[in-house]
């Protein structure tokens, strides 16, 4: 019973498990990597020789911390209700987000549109490419080598363990990210969300269902 | 339009995947001039080269084992990795 046990020798202890069971993580003590010097070598030139300072590159690591999967289900839920900026959208997807108030820096982005006959899921075979701009961090299953390897052999055994099991006749598009563009799927919307306004529609849209590997659901 | 990709296996930094080469697709929409990776990672400079997407069916990359053949895999390739059929 990993939160049942009554062994601590001290209250403090960094070893062993926390008070509710789980392992801490270790410190880290160890060197810098070769990369890791490199970086704060480079950094610190930067701000030493009055490139940038440190308050302009912290705020830029907000930016994109702040950059989150809410940004596309914005821009996916405007699809929804507004005709006009979902052919803008699909004719120079960079351009509509960047209409819509979205700082994605230089990205190139197309967007591709689920219907009753096509289904599109993105992956980035070479590496991990993603729209981090508009969406932020891709998840860690994203740049496993299963994934990486086997959605353009599998797609749709791989999709149906994300619990997407696409009709026979419906085409897959497997789209592989391998050099400029960066891509954010349009899922076709609910039925059951028809009528809602933009914003209760931009609750449904999913970051997996702007993969492709999921479709949008009504909120928790 | 129809085009192979080519079947070359130089050393580098390829974007040209290796399931795709010597496979052929059709061209899905071009997308205009961009760096040429095999060159800008190695920080050098020269022309730069039109970016283009192509679709392939499955069953022209894996054969009968593909899923299902008439599923299609869309992948950007620089034009010098093109080639006519």
């Amino acid at each position: 019973m990993p939160h049942d046990h009554h062994d601590h020798e001290h209250d403090h202890s960094h070893e062993g498990l926390s008070p509710s069971g789980h392992p801490y993580r270790a410190d880290n003590d160890t060197d810098l990597s070769y990369w890791q010097a490199m970086e704060i070598a480079l950094r610190e030139l930067l701000i030493e020789k009055g490139h940038l300072t440190a308050a302009q590159i912290h705020a830029q690591i907000n930016a994109m911390d702040s950059r989150s999967p809410a940004n596309g289900a914005r821009v996916v839920a405007r699809t929804w209700v507004d005709p006009e900026f979902k052919a803008a959208l699909l004719a120079d997807a960079g351009a509509a987000s960047r209409a819509m108030g979205f700082d994605i820096g230089p990205m190139h982005l197309i967007a591709l549109e689920n219907t009753k006959e096509v289904h599109n899921v993105v992956v980035c075979t070479l590496c991990s490419c993603y729209p981090r701009n508009l969406l932020g961090l891709p998840p860690d299953w994203y740049k496993s080598r299963a994934y990486r390897s086997r959605t353009v052999i599998e797609p749709r055994k791989v999709l149906s363990e994300f619990g997407l099991e696409l009709p026979e006749q419906m085409q897959v598009r497997v789209h592989d990210s391998t050099a400029d563009m960066r891509y954010i799927v349009l899922p076709a919307q609910p039925e059951a969300s028809l009528g809602l306004t933009e914003e209760e529609l931009a609750a449904w849209v999913t970051r997996d269902s702007m993969i492709g590997v999921g479709l949008p659901q009504a909120p928790q | 339009m129809k085009v192979r990709i080519k079947s070359h296996w130089p050393p580098g930094h390829i974007r040209t995947p290796a399931y795709l080469r010597g496979k052929i697709g059709q061209i899905e929409r071009r997308i205009g001039l961009f760096n040429n990776p095999e060159e800008t990672a190695y920080r050098q400079t020269g022309p730069q080269r039109e970016l283009v997407r192509v679709r392939f069916r499955m069953a022209d990359i894996w054969g009968a084992r593909a899923e299902r053949g008439e599923d299609v895999i869309e992948a950007e390739i620089y034009a010098h990795w093109l080639e006519p059929v």
